[in-house]
């Protein structure tokens, strides 16, 4: 196990010298990045929780004017104050919407690292579950699998149909008896067994070589869409390098205002894949990639990584973005096999659309796709409410969102929905089973990718 | 570290009785009084105000209205009303120990007549839903703010609300046909019909739209509502120099051509936009100007013609026509965020709203210019010029003390120069408290007077957004 990971037990991310007592994280911000925001309201109508409520505090000024508060020493870091910063389902639809440029994701994880600092939230559960899951099993990759080979032996020995059938599930306490239904489908074969180290395309020139980042929850529920990752960069002349057991990336950590940990990982992640020996690192996952894109500013103060950090932002690309950006080849359409095109819908993850503002190429490649007819989705940067944990974490207004999401796809008619990150996956499928009527099939969902590598499989076997 | 300019101060204790009688009459949702609650209702959209209100409040109805009005004038607590709190003149921001009524769950289009067509809406309800509910059915609600998107029609009538399309279409005085309101005594009045000519007895209506929520609480506006124009088209233009531009502007007002929107914007604006909306604008010219008209296609087509000539006559580097509705609806949204977009420059951005006769536009924008030398302060300017409606906008940091008395002191000049120009302090943005100071100069002191004797008549106890447009003495004797 590396050795600067922090220890488990550690309770804060933060060294208790590096701020004196009466300080905040809020106030070691740059005031003008919280005098950015000049509070005209543009925010508002894009904000969720706002638009749920009505309610000020619960809209991205509001939020800021908080933060500006405590840094202002107007307000203690409250209770109050830590259950908004979670409210925040930290979709940063706010920061497409904001024409001043305010960094909200910068402001968001220092104001939720500061809440975790002051400890307003603690209590007994919420300290072992988050000792549990953001220092023990995601800081492990090897843990995180063996959990998920262990989840796959329940669900494909029919314990779990037993369990079900039985209701046994129902024994489970409380919220966990919510969430069961909602556990991911573990793949047979994690990444690693799925992908070589390196691969070169058979039949091409290498163009490029690229490192694949397979992500943790990804690798365990959607390792398909890895494979087809790798596959569509062959089938565009990429040579891939895979490195085996990828830790998290620390997104789970940033966003949940764990800062060291999240720099921890970061670290392990450029020790595994050297910036400087590819062209490009290539995340298909909107939520990690996001994350994965700030390491240059989350590591700008470490001396031995800061300029390794900077080249592996420089160097970090989504997959969309990045065949979209070397000009992916269309895929034909087989000969003869035209039935009617099968509708086809799209839901941008917020991480992706908003974080990294990746909106155009998913929709470049979907509409590339033979066969298929797109269709425009309302509301598509809407967040679904999976947001990291937040279904978890708030499952009230998970659950509001989740079904406007899942009325929108429906009126688009489509029977294929296109995502590109993990958590949207999983919190469309349930949605999306939910709101079905007796008897109607809900819309299949899918990565963009997936489509793709399908599409340049069928033009191989015909 | 930081330190704290604008301390929040404390909020001033409320009667502890209101509070109690607030509580019984409306639910817990209804109301906040928590600090967390109260810091977020604290500023509305202007620059380096704010003040924690005493408690907030969310009405349903008008009733609930009522009841708060009377309950704040039994226990002489100021009333701010307040819906997104997007206003530019310090409008709804709260007094020391007030209630906030803000306005927002009252949010109902409650009737679309199309044989009047009319609209009547509560006043909570967004101005992009009316100009929505209006396009669905084929109609049209012109006025149109920078933050449609999230003002409030309510607030738009208090604060007279222009737009990008005043110049052919006027501003939101020109759409409202009726208002209730709630008096400062808790009484409720009904102000106008959906009649097109109407001269029973003075025109009550009209003294309530713009007066910023100081002569009584608008709980129901009636809106008219006209044919949507079959056509639109819109261009733009790129100058070398602002006078340039400002002369192509006088020249087609001068050609009896009236375009729908005639907005302007120089070269830091149009590079702050650019940065934020990407729609590709030409960030090299000096300044732009983006011009639509709409009407009957025939007469835009020839209009768009005309125009185009014009510009090229006054020295337009280039003129593009949009290629789409969607390429004008994406223009038209960037020049929009023009305010927003310039807080990218500095830490505090201060939006003016000096405007004059649109004859003396190129010297006003001569003078800003000079003055912004003089005083070596940071201003960049748009507007919409076919108004002779300038928003200098000062880019600088209210944490300097030294550089904001230097913006001050451009400002009172340039406050100065627009009134010897036969102009105003506010074209659209309302007086509030950020203009509070210059108003008797411009108005002169006997009408100065007179607004204060029906401020005085309206609201005797002086307890209706008090401190706003102009100082009311503690125990209002006039």
């Amino acid at each position: 196990m590396s050795s600067h990971l922090p220890s488990p037990q550690s309770p804060t991310n933060v060294p208790p010298s590096a701020l004196p007592p009466s300080a905040n994280l809020l106030q070691s911000l740059d005031y003008s990045v919280l005098q950015q925001c000049m509070h005209c309201g543009m925010c508002l109508p894009t904000c969720p929780t706002y638009v749920e409520t009505g309610r000020e505090r619960h809209s991205p000024r509001g939020r800021i004017s908080l933060m500006r508060a405590i840094a202002d020493g107007e307000l203690d870091v409250t209770r109050d104050f830590g259950e908004e910063m979670y409210y925040c389902l930290g979709c940063l639809a706010c920061t497409t919407a904001c024409p001043a440029g305010v960094d909200y994701a910068n402001l968001f994880e220092t104001a939720r690292a500061e809440v975790e600092r002051r400890g307003v939230l603690d209590s007994t559960r919420r300290k072992g579950i988050r000792w549990f899951a953001l220092r023990l099993v995601f800081t492990r990759p090897r843990l995180l699998r063996l959990i998920g080979r262990l989840i796959w032996l329940w669900q494909e020995s029919g314990l779990q149909r037993f369990a079900r059938w039985t209701r046994l599930t129902r024994l489970l306490p409380g919220r966990l008896a919510d969430l069961e239904p909602q556990t991911p489908r573990i793949q047979r074969h994690f990444s690693d067994a799925l992908i070589a180290p390196v691969e070169r395309p058979a039949d091409l020139p290498v163009r490029a070589r690229v490192a694949v980042l397979t992500g943790c929850v990804q690798d365990l529920a959607f390792s398909d869409i890895n494979r087809a990752t790798v596959d569509v960069l062959l089938a565009n002349g990429c040579e891939v390098i895979t490195p085996r057991a990828q830790p998290c990336c620390g997104s789970l950590h940033a966003h949940n205002g764990d800062t060291e940990a999240a720099r921890a990982l970061a670290r392990r992640q450029i020790d595994l894949i050297d910036p400087s020996t590819v062209d490009a690192i290539l995340s298909n996952a909107g939520g990690c990639g996001s994350h994965l894109r700030h390491y240059d500013h989350l590591l700008r103060d470490d001396p031995h990584y800061a300029a390794r950090a900077a080249e592996w932002s420089r160097k970090l690309r989504d997959i969309h973005e990045y065949l979209v950006e070397i000009r992916f080849r269309h895929p034909a359409a087989p000969r003869g096999a035209a039935g009617a095109p099968v509708p086809l819908t799209y839901h941008e993850s917020c991480h992706l659309c908003h974080g990294q503002k990746v909106s155009r190429q998913p929709r470049e490649i979907l509409r590339a796709l033979p066969g298929m007819e797109f269709r425009e989705c309302g509301e598509a940067t809407w967040c679904c409410g999976s947001a990291g944990i937040y279904n978890i974490t708030q499952p009230e207004t998970a659950g509001w969102l989740q079904e406007r999401k899942a009325g929108q796809v429906r009126a688009t008619g489509a029977k294929v929905v296109a995502t590109a990150n993990p958590g949207c996956h999983l919190q469309l499928e349930n949605g999306l089973k939910a709101a079905a009527a007796d008897g109607e099939t809900p819309a299949v969902v899918v990565h963009p990718i997936v489509l793709l590598a399908r599409a340049y499989r069928a033009e191989r076997e015909e | 570290m930081p330190t704290s300019l604008h301390p929040l101060p404390s909020p001033h204790p409320l009667p502890p009785d209101f509070l109690r009688d607030l509580r019984a009459a409306f639910d817990e949702d209804s109301i906040l009084t928590s600090r967390e609650d109260l810091i977020p209702y604290g500023f509305d959209g202007t620059a380096a105000l704010k003040q924690v209100p005493g408690v907030v409040v969310f009405p349903q109805d008008t009733n609930s209205v009522a009841t708060v009005i009377r309950l704040a004038r039994q226990y002489h607590v100021p009333v701010v009303s307040r819906g997104s709190g997007t206003g530019l003149s310090g409008g709804s921001v709260p007094v020391p120990g007030c209630v906030v009524l803000c306005l927002g769950d009252m949010n109902r289009i409650l009737e679309l007549d199309s044989k009047n067509l009319t609209l009547l809406a509560e006043p909570g309800v967004v101005t992009q839903r009316i100009f929505d509910a209006a396009d669905a059915v084929g109609l049209f609600y012109p006025p149109d703010p920078g933050s449609m998107k999230i003002s409030t029609i309510g607030g738009n009538v208090a604060e007279n609300a222009g737009g990008l399309r005043g110049l052919k279409y006027g501003v939101t005085r020109n759409y409202v046909m009726g208002l209730e309101v709630v008096l400062a005594d808790g009484s409720v009045v009904w102000l106008g019909n959906k009649c097109v000519k109407d001269v029973a007895g003075y025109n009550l209506r009209d003294l309530f739209i713009g007066s910023e929520g100081t002569l009584g609480v608008i709980t129901k506006v009636l809106l008219r509502l006209v044919p949507k124009p079959a056509a639109r088209q819109t261009l733009l233009a790129t100058y070398a120099s602002m006078d340039a531009a400002a002369e192509t502007v006088s020249a087609i007002i001068a050609e009896r051509i009236i375009p729908c929107t005639l907005e302007f914007l120089d070269q830091r604006t149009l590079r702050c936009v650019e940065a934020f909306a990407k729609v590709g604008l030409p960030t090299e010219a000096e300044a732009l100007l983006l011009i639509e008209t709409d009407g009957h296609p025939a007469a835009v087509a020839d209009e768009a013609d005309r125009i185009e000539r014009i510009c090229a006559q006054h020295q337009a580097i280039a003129v593009r026509r949009a290629a789409s509705a969607e390429e004008a609806v994406r223009l038209a949204t960037a020049r929009r965020s023009a305010f927003s977009a310039l807080a990218r420059l500095r830490p505090t951005t201060i939006l003016e709203d000096a405007t004059v006769p649109r004859s003396e536009l190129a010297k006003m924008i001569r003078f800003i210019n000079e003055t912004a030398r003089k005083h070596q302060v940071e201003v960049a300017t748009f507007g919409h010029f076919g108004d002779g409606n300038l928003h200098p906008t000062f880019l600088t940091d209210e944490r300097n003390p030294e550089e904001m008395h230097r913006v001050e002191a451009a400002m009172k000049e340039i406050f100065d120069y627009a009134l010897s120009l036969g102009g105003t302090l506010t074209g659209e943005h309302g007086v509030g408290l950020a203009k509070k100071a210059y108003l008797p100069q411009q108005l002169g002191d006997a009408t100065f007077t007179l607004l204060k004797a029906i401020k005085h008549t309206l609201d005797p106890e002086g307890l209706l957004n008090p401190g706003k447009i102009l100082d009311v003495p503690k125990h209002a004797h006039l």
